[in-house]
């Protein structure tokens, strides 16, 4: 049986998932988006993942959704009322209905995680830098040996993706409409 | 004191991906659908914790964060494209913009 935090937080998320998924009003699943990923965060706390924890409030739930707000309100983009098309209904019900089954299916009764697994608590932590754990240090050692190439990438990435917002951000008189 | 196991970490990062995709196919804001795209996003990286906290290895917890940075830097060029497209043809709604279909 999963604890009381896990399922409070599970059913948080899913529910603010289900809100941002649903709701009519951007500003409304923006602010559905910011819980779930609140949510997954503390999931990661629970799962001993302090650092990524504070990574995913920090980064996601507050620059990335910042910058997601700030455009919604700046392009005021109001969905038309009414009911949804039945044949987009019925996909969307169709489709969720079918893969939640199989995830349901996959992960409590295929064998796929077997269920000495599947009941097995995660192992005590240990404090070999090699293995998993707590501390933020463990990240840097990796980040700057084991994964200096693949850092130094995404630092380059983040400046092409830097200049090409620029880039793009720059009104061109020619591109209007 | 944690005693989830990792059948229930899985099985909540599943509903969440389905969850956003069926956003995805569903919804005709842009501006939401590519909310859906990040849901999905963070229901990988949940998976990835849970099964490098379980493995006893660090390498998952890792590839999250390189995952986090990626998709920063693409929230704000995805949004920057939005903005421009909405510059040109002043929608966001994914149903009005047909001019590759018609």
């Amino acid at each position: 049986m999963p604890d009381g935090l896990f399922i409070f937080f599970a059913a948080l998320t899913l529910g603010a998932a289900l809100l941002l998924v649903l709701s009519r009003n951007a500003v409304t699943s923006a602010m559905g988006m910011i819980l779930a990923l609140v949510g997954v965060a503390a999931d990661f706390f629970l799962l001993d993942a302090y650092f990524l924890g504070v990574l995913q409030v920090l980064v996601y739930a507050g620059a990335v959704m910042v910058l997601f707000l700030f455009i919604i309100m700046l392009l005021d983009t109001e969905d038309p009322q009414g009911a949804y098309p039945w044949k987009t209904a019925a996909l969307g019900l169709a489709v969720f209905f079918l893969l939640a089954a199989s995830v349901v299916w996959l992960f409590h009764w295929s064998g796929a995680v077997s269920t000495a697994q599947a009941g097995a608590t995660p192992a005590e932590l240990s404090t070999n830098p090699a293995e998993f754990v707590t501390a933020a240090k463990a990240f840097g050692r990796l980040l700057y040996s084991k994964y200096l190439l693949p850092l130094e990438i995404a630092g380059f990435l983040l400046l092409v993706a830097l200049v090409g917002v620029v880039s793009l951000s720059k009104d061109n008189p020619e591109n209007r409409a | 004191m944690e005693n989830t196991a990792l059948a229930h970490h899985l099985l909540l990062a599943g509903l969440l991906f389905v969850l956003g995709l069926t956003g995805v196919l569903v919804r005709r804001n842009l501006l939401v659908v590519y909310m859906c795209l990040e849901l999905m996003l963070a229901a990988a990286t949940l998976a990835l914790v849970a099964f490098s906290r379980f493995n006893r290895t660090m390498d998952g917890a890792v590839l999250v964060f390189f995952v986090i940075t990626v998709a920063a830097a693409e929230v704000a060029v995805g949004l920057a494209l939005i903005v421009a497209l909405f510059r040109q043809r002043g929608t966001v709604r994914s149903d009005a913009l047909t001019t590759l279909r018609d």
